[in-house]
């Protein structure tokens, strides 16, 4: 299956890698400090209401990696190369990473705004339907016999799964409105924002942007590594 | 055309014959269907008021979950008799071996599902019988059935194959068990076709969705 890549080298970064960091790292700090110190707190939810700058940045660009894995599982699927397959497999996991944080920073910020942790709203439903299909995902490529089948039936579960969300989505919003919940209270939508605040949000989906694309280098680079040292210790028996 | 048609019955009758002659998995799904709602009487203990609002839940509770156990076994049997490689090495379409199998899974739980109305009338004083209700189960089936055979190929290849399937599948059909409860419930209070319609088309364009992505990527599931 692996054809030319069998005796590649290391993958290098160059200084692209290094270069992305420290970017980052400078972006994470003016992000905090537009999240903390600048940005002013909001009339009504309060202190709290500082959470949506990590969380929606979060869901995002976790939404963005899941289509990635989308692309590249067809990808992978039509071209059948390697690279295809780690693209679609790190973005999956770095998706998961993501979309966990937004389910979390959602919660925590729900709990004093709503008065409850969780809604079953369209939203809510839908990305946490896409957060289980991305477990399975992940789990089917630790389940399979070898690599190859790994990749193509993670690539299959990658396409079905994408192609689920805006059904979920639908499927969701019908069942609410025959399930309406009482517990949305004001703030069900953010309304418009004010200026400052969107440029905060705007930073701070940049700042998480460059996090994700530091991580997916990163552990492309390690799996393309990990692969290759695989089929050295198959060639040596 | 034809001979992939051909192919695809060929496999299908050769499915429900081995099934009729051995019934093995469809009473043993059948059974397992029974004892779900049977759990559930003693779980929820639902009032006659109640039965009404959870029933819906019951039943397809009880249909997901035989569904699950009836079409892991799909391919089971093939690999156990190592008649999968032969079942691959036929000059067939791999399209036609998923529609076959899936013709099979989908008979399979619409025998259960049948067998089950009236078992639900008598433990839980339910009755569902009803043309709309029909038109629910064959398009929830459907859709069942095309991500069931999908999965349950990649599952039966796997080394954790009951745990792989249920995890792949019930995310995935969230939006037919959605549409299969709801449409149920809204039947159940008095509704008829233009109640349900919207749910029987949400389940329309799952089952047409699937249908045409998974003979796509059935190919890439049987692959050595």
């Amino acid at each position: 299956m692996a054809t030319a890549e069998t005796t590649r080298a290391p993958a290098k970064m160059g200084l692209v890698q290094p270069a992305l960091l420290l970017v980052g790292a400078a972006f994470l700090l003016a992000d905090l400090y537009l999240i903390f110190a600048y940005v002013p707190t909001e009339r009504v939810m309060g202190i709290v209401q500082r959470l949506f700058y990590f969380h929606v940045p979060t869901v995002w660009v976790g939404f963005l990696a899941f289509f990635i894995v989308f692309v590249s599982s067809i990808a992978y699927l039509v071209k059948r190369t390697d690279v295809w397959d780690r693209r679609a497999y790190v973005a999956g996991e770095v998706g998961m990473l993501f979309l966990t944080v937004a389910m979390v920073t959602g919660a925590i910020w729900a709990k004093p705004v709503w008065g409850t942790w969780w809604v079953w709203d369209a939203k809510l439903t839908t990305t946490f339907v896409l957060w289980l299909i991305y477990i399975g995902y992940l789990m089917v490529r630790a389940y399979a016999p070898d690599r190859q089948r790994g990749a193509r039936w993670a690539a299959i579960v990658g396409i079905v799964g994408f192609v689920d969300v805006p059904i979920v989505y639908y499927a969701a919003e019908l069942w609410r409105s025959l399930h309406p919940e009482l517990v949305t209270g004001p703030f069900a939508e953010t309304g418009s924002l004010e200026s400052s605040m969107r440029a905060t949000l705007y930073f701070s989906t940049l700042t998480f942007m460059l996090l994700f694309v530091y991580l997916f280098r990163e552990r492309t680079a390690q799996r393309a590594n990990e692969q290759a040292l695989d089929e050295l210790r198959a060639r040596l028996g | 055309m034809s001979t992939y048609l051909r192919a695809a019955m060929a496999i299908y009758w050769k499915d429900v014959t081995v099934e009729a002659r051995t019934k093995e998995t469809v009473f043993g799904v059948l059974v397992f269907a029974l004892i779900v709602t049977f759990i559930f009487k003693f779980t929820f203990d639902p009032a006659p008021r109640v039965v009404a609002l959870i029933g819906p839940g019951i039943a397809w509770v009880a249909y997901i979950f035989a569904g699950i156990v009836g079409m892991g076994r799909t391919f089971v049997l093939e690999r156990d008799r190592g008649t999968l490689e032969a079942l691959l090495l036929a000059p067939v379409p791999r399209e036609a071996i998923y529609l076959g199998k899936l013709a099979g899974a989908f008979t399979l739980m619409i025998v259960v599902e049948a067998a089950m109305l009236p078992v639900f009338v008598v433990l839980h004083d339910l009755s569902f019988l009803s043309l709309p209700f029909a038109a629910t189960a064959v398009l929830a089936t459907v859709g069942l059935a095309a991500v069931g055979t999908l999965f349950s190929a990649i599952a039966v290849q796997t080394r954790a194959r009951e745990l792989l399937l249920p995890l792949l599948f019930l995310p995935v059909t969230l939006p037919v068990i959605i549409a299969a409860v709801s449409s149920t419930s809204l039947l159940l209070e008095g509704g008829g076709w233009r109640e349900v319609g919207e749910w029987l088309r949400l389940m329309l364009a799952f089952d047409i969705a699937f249908l045409v992505l998974s003979s796509w990527a059935f190919e890439s599931v049987l692959e050595e």
